[in-house]
């Protein structure tokens, strides 16, 4: 009954995690598709939590912890480029 | 009945929570109608579904190995924290960038703003 639960829950996720790569295809502008890669991402953490608990090991919860870190990085970035054109400023080509 | 198997079952109430939650957050991705609302159902409900997978697995390993991995205590934190402010920035950016609101939409407060 618990494997069965756990294959369930990763086959929904699974599925919603292709939903969200149709938004990333389709998504008309381009915040669409970075909030559907940021959802991707966050749903990846919740795959490699479900298939360390299958395969019965902690060797790899130390990937969800860094996974959490770089979307959030990926994210920040891309709106820093969106909004401003570049995402490490320049100071000295500011103020010409 | 055995603490493992009490733990056991509360594991798996939380798995299928956060399974429930990441479903409903793609289904409002895939039928909301435009940047912001979508924004909306992902940032919120995946995040909570997210957070219940693991603390299932934290619970998960803590019942079953007696093994406490404080990284996983981490990256809940972790992403407790930073999902809604990554959620803020790319909306912002959104509404800078010049992505339209919903036609059907009433309220737009920052329409007269002058950038």
């Amino acid at each position: 009954m618990f494997n069965f639960v756990i294959t369930f829950a990763l086959v929904l996720i699974s599925l919603s995690m292709l939903a969200l790569i149709y938004r990333v295809i389709k998504g008309p502008s381009i915040p669409d598709r970075v909030i559907a890669l940021d959802a991707l991402g966050v749903n990846l953490i919740a795959v490699i939590a479900l298939i360390s608990i299958v395969l019965d090991t902690y060797a790899f919860l130390e990937v969800i912890l860094l996974l959490g870190i770089l979307a959030f990085i990926g994210t920040v970035s891309m709106a820093k480029f969106l909004e401003k054109g570049e995402i490490i400023e320049d100071d000295r080509n500011r103020n010409q | 009945m055995t603490e493992i198997e009490i733990s056991k079952i509360i594991v798996g109430l939380l798995v299928l929570l956060g399974a429930f939650l990441s479903a409903v957050s793609a289904f409002g991705i895939i039928r909301l109608p435009d940047v912001y609302t979508r924004n909306h159902a992902a940032s919120k409900s995946a995040t909570l579904g997210v957070i219940s997978v693991m603390l299932a697995a934290f619970i998960y390993f803590y019942a079953e190995h007696g093994h406490f991995n404080s990284r996983v205590i981490l990256g809940i934190l972790f992403v407790f924290f930073t999902a809604p402010v990554s959620g803020h920035l790319i909306s912002r950016a959104a509404y800078n960038s010049g992505v339209k609101l919903w036609d059907k939409s009433v309220r737009d407060d920052l329409k007269n703003k002058k950038k």
